[in-house]
Parts: structure tokens; C-alpha cells; sequence
């Protein structure tokens, strides 16, 4: 079974984005599950002061961490490896996976059982163990059935969250052996459980992904719901956690702020099943946990947002998904049609760092720019300033100082860039605007039928007979 | 009354004179609705000065990445207030724009900065100055009648004004204000959004409509003309392909609706 690389897809929005609100099902599943986090999380805050006052000490922790960052993740290396955690820094992708494969290759593992993780998705990880004929089996519910049916996660939280029971049931019963349909819920887990309990005692490696980086202590906080992270992260005997470098934070306390927002934001939980702190490989007076314990750094672009002062806000999000269990065009089209890991709003300001803005222009303009996300981001990222920044830069001519981003310029068309000249051309002449708004209210029954794709869904729109400013000299005189 | 984080603002005694900030869509598609604005200002006993040089708040451009053409337009917009009275915008989205945006828009140039951030603490939403400014309470002498309200993603988070909105009706004593599913949700109008995904854009729009209608009442109100002209052309339009021979979905700008109620002339 195979997942499709799919993240350097980003120019196929269009047509991807078509067939999803096409298609009715779909449409379906994201909307009833999209209003169902929406009210779950609504439960969750209650009280709008409290809210507030732990979005701004979320803001202000991930802010201070980004501002120390350097010496942070330095100061993380350190206190990870006087607790026996090797540290990897991967600047791309292939690097990161060439050090899972070392690790791999230098102990004979075979078999992998993994955690939820998206940085593991970002750099194609299970393509590369694939490739090396490793077998790397996904163990959060959501995740393992998106690797049964050969998808990607369609959401970063709930990955198939695009699939109702029944087409689960059906998933299970073609591709399980001796599984007979059912879309029974408690049924199918159990049986989606029996499957990977076997393998969680069998496998030669775990790998997780990691919610915060603790730089004080050298500590690795992971949350999940099904203990599956905690079998991942204890059972095999060797232990790979991967994460961007962004994920760092100063102190331990950090993480209990941020963990009192980050459950709320993502599922409408007052808190998570299961907490990790991981602090090292098993001590010799200890019975459980793995011989060895690595942390792989990923930068893969994220250095670029680090770089500008703007953009750098970028990397304050904590994963949580509020941003798309909120977003109107998100709720229309799934994760899926963006094409990249990171889907929704949080997608569309991220994947241009990682995939470089050539790749990834199309999807900064899939936003209405409602602010529904910058509402709901529990660390205050100025979501949609960053989409019109970003915006900005995929169209400015190539060389100017707007253009300081890999791949800037590459969504400037000359058509479209002309018809922005003329529009300022006439809104900022006088004499100009008032003549052609003046031709256009006198010949107003010549007003085109077809407005392009204004009328392709609506009626045409009619300029009034007199303008505004008409009737005000009018009834002055 | 309670205002999305970080929107609280201190309101001036009402003033003897205002600006009006008509936005182009009005002046082009809608000068009812800004004849109106200037009927209900001026009943208030608020002077009502249109200066004529203004044109477009330049956030079709500003959203669509293409500041510099923005900037020119908006340059225009800056110098047309010289006395220090309110600017009364009867548009959630552009008073945001001239509000929030303008400020980031010149914050490379600290000259013309300086003016943008002294104008945008001038800037106000109708509904808002009705409310926190006028003190507008007129008696409602319509007949009973339904209505919703639309309100849109900037008068919402970026004004705090769907409020004001939502209490200038809550006062006229013969309107129902009908309850609608997803109120806070987008209408899928976003500017240029609406030509540069048409589709998903048709499918949030047909979305609000239905929940509009939905809603059990045939008549939408909203403070923002951008909204309005998606909302009921998409309506109109689903009339014709259902053949439908009077329309299901009618609607206008808030501001005449409030003036219809409140005395002024019968339409």
C-alpha cells in the first residue's frame, strides 16, 4: 500500500478544489464534522476573558521562543544529549530521511510502527522507508486507515476526517482479512486496535512526532488519545522522534499554557487522553522504554519565516487545526484539494516556506480572507495580513523589493497585472473616476450581460441610473 | 456593549459635523443606500459633508496583492478629510480597511503613516456611530415583518459592528430578527475571491442563501453593499434556473431599511 506524493501538487488547486465541491458526499462529511468542532470547541471557552487572557500568554510564549530561538534550540541539543537523546539536524527532507534509514540500516530494523506525526508526512517518510523495503505501519486510528486506503491525511488532527463509517467499514472489509462489514464505531476501532497491538510488540522501531521541545529540560511533550504514541515511544527498542525546529519552547511551564489551549482549539477536549513527557532512553534502574532515543530538527524553509520579522509569526502555530475546522472554503473543498501536508489557512501561509512560493502561490489566494481563522488561532497569528503579504510577494516583478521569498513573482501574470494598473490609474485620477463612473451609470442599459465569472453563479450587477454624488449636487441645488 | 478583543474603542461626544465615506460600490450600484446614510445622520442633527474628490478605500487592490496600486488609490482618499469630524462609512469592510489597514499600508512612509493612523481613529462604521455616537432610538411605525441579518467578516472581527447592527434592529418594535444557521459564517464574497475561485465561491454563497431562506423570512439586511450584491444576485439567480417567478430572497443596505422604519419617506 502506497501514499501518493502529494505535496508538491499545490498548482493542481483548481482543478482539485472543482471536483471536491462537486462532490456531494464530501461536501457532507466536511460540513457535519466541521460544525461538530466548532461547537465542541465553543464548549470549551466559555468564558471570553479567560480565552483571551490564554491567547495572549500562547502568543507570548511562542513569540519569546521564535525570539530565542537559536539559542533555545542550542541550549535543547545540550540538555537533550546529557539526558542520552541524539539529536539530528536535517536541513531538507532527504536528510531527514537519510538519517532515519542510517539509524535504520545500523541496527537491522525492519519494521516500524508509527505515531501521528505530519513532519513525517511533510518529508515523505513512509515513501522512503517504502523504497528502502521497510515496513512503516501507521498506529493512530485516522492515520491507519488513510494508509489502508493508499490517501493522505486530509486534515493535520483527525486525517480521515474526509471518510464517513460506512466507507471505513467497506476500507476494512476489502482490504482486512476475515473482516466482515461493519459501521458499527466501537467495532471498527476494536478491530483496527487487534491489528496493530500485534505489531506494536513487533516492531524494531517507533516514530513520533513531538507537540513541544522543552529547552530547559531537554524534555519531548507528545499528546494523543489512543495510548498508540506511548506504545510508539516505549515499546520498540529504538525510538525516532522528528519535528521542525520551531517547536521549541523555553520552559516547562510553557507547556502547560500552551496545552491548556492547544486540546480546547483542536477538538473541543479539556484535555488530551495521553500527556508524554519524554526525557531520555531507559536508565539502568528502569524497566520500560527504548534503548535509544533520537530527535530529528527539521528545518526544511522554515528559516525563511524565521528570517522576516513578519513572517516569522508563521511559526508560532502549534498544530492545532482550529484555523481549518473554521475556514468557509476549508469546509467546502477538504484537505485534500490544497494538495499539500499542511492543508487549510495554516497550509497556505507554511507550504510556501517548505515548497518554495512557486509551488505554493495558488493556495494564499484560496482564502476569502474572513478572519475566522485569525479569531480562533490560539497563538494569534495574523493569518490573513500574512495571506495579503503572501500575496504580494507571488506577484511582484521579479527583482523588486517586494520579492524576497523563494519562488516570489512566480503567480505574476501581465494580464492581471495589467488590469490592477488601470483600475489604480482611474481610483486615484479624479476626473478620471468621475468620468467613467459617469459612462457607466449614462449607459447602464449597455451594461454587459456577461460579467465573466461574477454571472457564471449570479445575476449580472447593474450600475444605478445616478450615482451617489449625482443625487447629493442634485438635491443641493 | 461588548467588543471582540482588541476592538474596544472610546467613542467621541456626537459631533455637529461628519464625513461621509460612501465607498464606491454605493456610489456606483446603491446611492439609495447612501442617501440614505446622509438622511439618517442628518436627522440626528449631524451636518453631513460628502467631499466630492473621494472615489474607492483601494482594498480591492490591497487584498488582491498589489499594494502599490492600492497605495495610490488610498493616497487619494487621505486628504480629503482636513477637519477633525468623524468619518461615517456605511461599510463594515472598507471602514476596516481605512481603520486597520490603511495604517500597515503606508507604515513604510512616516509622513504619510502619521495621517493614515490620525484618520483611521476617525474612522467609523454607520451602524457603530449610530449606536455609540448618535445615540440613534426612533420609533419603529412599519408593519410587523421578518428580517436577517447579514453580517459581514469585517464589520464582524475586524469592527466589532455586527452588534451595532444587530441592536439598531433589536430596538424596532415590529421587526422579527429571524435566527439563521452559521450567522458568523462567511457569505464566500471576499473581493476578488469571488472571480478568482468562482466555484467555491458559488458554493459558499448557495450555502448562505440557503441558510438564509432557511431562516423562514425573504428579506436580508446587511451593512455591507460587497455582501449584499453576492448574496442576493446569487439568489436571483437560483430564481431563474428554478423558474421561480417572484423572487424567494430580497434584501437592501441597513441603512435604508432603518430610514423605511424610523419615519422616513415610504418607498
Amino acid at each position: 500500500m502506497s501514499q501518493p506524493v502529494h505535496f508538491h501538487a499545490a498548482a493542481d488547486f483548481a482543478d482539485r478544489s472543482l471536483a471536491a465541491v462537486n462532490d456531494a458526499g464530501l461536501r457532507r462529511n466536511f460540513r457535519s464534522a466541521m460544525d461538530y468542532l466548532q461547537t465542541k470547541r465553543r464548549a470549551q471557552f466559555t468564558d471570553d476573558g479567560e480565552l483571551e487572557l490564554l491567547r495572549d500568554l500562547g502568543q507570548a510564549i511562542r513569540r519569546h521562543a521564535l525570539a530565542n530561538l537559536p539559542d533555545l534550540l542550542e541550549q535543547l541539543e545540550a540538555r537533550l544529549t546529557a539526558n542520552g537523546v541524539v539529536v539530528h539536524w536535517a536541513e531538507t527532507p532527504a536528510a531527514a530521511n537519510a538519517v532515519v534509514l542510517e539509524i535504520a540500516a545500523r541496527t537491522d530494523a525492519k519494521r516500524f510502527v508509527k505515531g501521528k506525526s505530519m513532519v513525517s508526512e511533510e518529508v515523505g517518510l513512509n515513501h522512503a522507508l517504502e523504497a528502502a523495503g521497510i515496513e512503516a505501519l501507521e498506529t493512530d486510528m485516522g492515520e491507519y486507515i488513510v494508509q489502508l486506503a493508499g490517501e493522505a491525511p486530509s486534515h493535520i488532527i483527525m486525517p480521515a476526517i474526509h471518510k464517513t463509517r460506512q466507507q471505513i467499514g467497506e476500507l476494512f472489509a476489502a482490504r482486512l482479512p476475515g473482516v466482515a462489514y461493519t459501521e458499527n464505531v466501537d467495532a471498527l476501532i476494536s478491530i483496527g486496535r487487534e491489528v496493530l497491538r500485534r505489531k506494536f510488540a513487533e516492531a524494531d522501531i517507533g516514530i513520533s512526532g513531538v507537540n513541544f521541545a522543552v529547552a530547559e529540560t531537554g524534555t519531548l511533550f507528545l499528546v494523543e488519545n489512543e495510548g498508540n504514541g506511548r506504545m510508539c515511544t516505549t515499546v520498540p527498542r529504538i525510538h525516532i522522534a522528528i519535528t521542525g525546529i520551531e517547536k521549541v519552547v523555553a520552559k516547562l511551564e510553557h507547556v502547560a499554557a500552551l496545552n491548556s489551549l492547544l486540546p480546547r482549539s483542536a477538538t473541543g477536549q479539556a484535555v488530551e487522553t495521553y500527556q508524554n513527557f519524554i526525557t531520555g532512553p531507559r536508565q539502568a534502574d528502569e524497566l520500560d522504554g527504548p534503548d535509544e532515543v533520537h530527535l530529528i530538527l527539521l528545518d526544511n524553509g522554515r528559516s525563511q519565516a524565521y528570517a522576516d520579522l513578519q513572517l516569522r509569526a508563521t511559526l508560532q502555530c502549534i498544530r492545532c487545526g482550529a484555523c481549518m475546522n473554521h475556514c468557509p472554503v476549508y469546509a467546502r473543498i477538504g484537505g485534500h484539494a490544497y494538495g499539500t501536508t499542511y492543508p487549510g489557512p495554516i497550509g497556505a501561509i507554511i507550504s510556501p516556506h517548505l515548497l518554495g512560493l512557486d509551488a505554493a502561490y495558488p493556495l494564499v489566494f484560496a482564502s476569502t480572507l474572513c478572519h475566522a481563522c485569525v479569531e480562533v488561532c490560539p497563538v494569534r497569528i495574523p493569518i490573513t495580513d500574512i495571506l495579503i503579504r503572501l500575496r504580494n510577494e507571488a506577484q511582484a516583478r521579479p527583482g523588486s523589493a517586494d520579492a524576497t521569498l523563494r519562488g516570489s513573482g512566480a503567480g505574476r501574470k501581465t494580464l492581471v497585472s495589467t488590469i490592477w494598473r488601470a483600475w489604480s490609474l482611474v481610483y486615484s485620477r479624479l476626473r478620471l473616476y468621475r468620468l467613467t463612473s459617469w459612462f457607466m451609470s449614462r449607459g447602464r442599459a449597455l451594461s454587459p450581460i456577461e460579467q465573466g465569472a461574477w454571472t457564471r453563479s449570479r445575476t449580472p450587477l447593474v450600475p444605478a441610473p445616478k450615482r451617489l454624488r449625482d443625487l447629493i449636487k442634485e438635491r443641493g441645488k | 456593549m461588548e467588543h471582540p478583543h482588541g476592538l474596544s474603542r472610546i467613542y467621541p461626544v456626537k459631533p455637529a459635523d461628519v464625513y461621509l465615506f460612501a465607498t464606491c460600490l454605493i456610489d456606483q450600484f446603491a446611492p439609495e443606500a447612501g442617501m440614505d446614510t446622509i438622511r439618517l445622520l442628518e436627522r440626528e442633527g449631524i451636518t453631513v459633508h460628502f467631499p466630492e474628490g473621494q472615489t474607492c478605500c483601494g482594498q480591492p487592490a490591497y487584498t488582491s496583492g498589489y499594494p502599490e496600486e492600492a497605495r495610490a488609490v488610498a493616497r487619494l482618499q487621505l486628504d480629503l478629510f482636513p477637519q477633525p469630524w468623524p468619518v461615517v462609512v456605511p461599510s463594515g469592510s472598507c471602514a476596516a480597511m481605512m481603520r486597520h489597514h490603511y495604517p500597515k499600508l503606508f507604515a513604510d512612509d512616516p509622513p504619510v503613516l502619521a495621517k493614515a493612523e490620525e484618520l483611521a481613529q476617525r474612522i467609523f462604521e454607520l451602524t457603530e456611530f449610530l449606536v455609540q455616537v448618535a445615540g440613534f432610538a426612533h420609533p419603529d411605525s412599519g408593519e410587523p415583518c421578518t428580517v436577517a441579518l447579514h453580517t459581514s467578516c469585517h464589520a464582524r472581527r475586524e469592527m466589532g459592528s455586527h452588534e451595532t447592527s444587530a441592536a439598531l434592529l433589536a430596538n424596532l418594535e415590529h421587526v422579527a430578527v429571524v435566527e439563521q444557521a452559521r450567522i458568523e459564517e462567511c457569505c464566500g464574497f471576499g473581493g476578488t475571491f469571488a472571480i478568482r475561485h468562482p466555484d467555491i465561491s458559488e458554493a459558499i454563497v448557495t450555502d448562505k442563501v440557503a441558510s438564509l431562506k432557511d431562516s423562514g423570512t425573504r428579506r436580508v439586511v446587511s451593512a455591507d453593499c460587497g455582501c449584499l450584491f453576492n448574496i442576493l444576485g446569487r439568489a436571483a439567480r437560483l430564481d431563474e434556473i428554478a423558474g421561480s417567478p417572484a423572487p424567494t430572497l430580497e434584501g437592501e443596505h441597513i441603512a435604508s431599511f432603518l430610514w423605511r422604519r424610523t419615519g422616513g419617506a415610504e418607498q
